[in-house]
């Protein structure tokens, strides 16, 4: 008797985290779960806070050779909506170590607001496959739309950042 | 003899004045040995299934350095899991700190070990039961009386 008891108990864990693991990744569509992503900084931000405006979420890695293709382009789309305010772009750092983190951010100039991903809380969240992948997020914390791989052009981010901005979605 | 224990000695005072001369000629940088040591316990989640120590990518490349620099930088061995955990959770670990659901990991095994070992104990004893009686001469024991077949059996005496 005891022995089922315990066999029925480990098949309701294992249930419970097989049910755990089957939930998706967040889809287009849904609503983006918050997360906190401290900066190399040491500043926190929260999704939440950035209700409102639309969020342009990048993870990278500085071994990543394909983020490097996209790098520069990102920097021009985030220098060019800096000046609106309402488009905010968010870089995760995945897997990284924080010179060559810093060191690329550096290299290639980039000025908006990066930090690592802490315990990877955040790809997990998303359950990115791997990187460079990106996600535009609307003002409601609705996620519209993935990159998946670099973004070839600076035309192609704006491309997924302007209808959210004249409200076509 | 005196002159083998001052050899001994004299040597002994080399040995010891050369370590110091080392360790002042700047900070000590750690063997490939020292820093896989600890690899060897960790798994970048980017290379899952490969052990830090053996993977090839660059980004267990730049791990390796990592561990290499807070070796340096005196750091020692939980420290500097505990900063791996930190930096990127639980999964780096090789073996899961027995905290939580993780607990599991260790007590499932030994546990269905011994229910397994049990099991078998008491089949093993069921089987070495003497057999259930049978009849001397080894033929099964007779049917039990049933109304039908004493109806049954008189009938067929009767013809």
């Amino acid at each position: 008797m005891l022995v089922w008891v315990g066999l029925m108990g480990l098949l309701v864990i294992l249930a419970l985290g097989l049910r755990r693991s089957q939930q998706g990744p967040v889809a287009v569509g849904d609503r983006v779960p918050n997360f906190t992503l401290t900066t190399f900084d040491g500043a926190t931000i929260n999704l939440e806070d950035l209700r409102g405006k639309v969020v342009v979420l990048n993870f990278w890695a500085s071994w990543c050779k394909p983020c490097e293709q996209e790098a520069a382009d990102l920097e021009a789309a985030w220098r060019f909506y800096q000046p609106r305010g309402d488009v905010v772009f968010l870089g995760v750092d995945y897997v990284d170590t924080e010179p060559e983190a810093l060191a690329y951010l550096k290299k290639f100039d980039i000025t908006y607001i990066n930090g690592p991903d802490l315990g990877t809380r955040i790809s997990q969240a998303f359950r990115i496959q791997g990187v460079p992948e990106t996600y535009i997020i609307d003002q409601q914390n609705v996620l519209r739309s993935v990159q998946i791989g670099p973004f070839t052009s600076l035309e192609q981010i704006k491309a997924a950042i302007d209808p959210l901005l004249t409200g076509e979605q | 003899m005196k002159h083998l224990l001052s050899l001994l000695a004299l040597l002994i005072v080399f040995a010891v004045s050369g370590s110091a001369l080392a360790q002042d000629g700047g900070p000590l940088v750690p063997s490939d040995d020292q820093v896989n040591a600890i690899a060897k316990q960790l798994y970048c989640p980017v290379c899952e299934n490969i052990p830090l120590d053996v993977c090839g990518t660059q980004a267990c490349a730049q791990w390796r350095e990592l561990i290499r620099e807070k070796l340096s930088q005196g750091w020692s061995e939980p420290q500097i899991k505990q900063y791996f955990v930190d930096q990127y959770g639980d999964r780096v670990l090789a073996t899961p700190p027995a905290r939580g659901l993780n607990w599991l990991v260790y007590l499932v095994p030994p546990l269905a070990i011994a229910a397994g070992v049990y099991i078998l104990y008491r089949a093993l004893k069921a089987w070495k039961q003497p057999a259930p009686q049978v009849s001397p001469a080894g033929l099964p024991s007779p049917m039990p009386t049933d109304e039908y077949i004493q109806r049954l059996e008189e009938e067929l005496k009767k013809r």
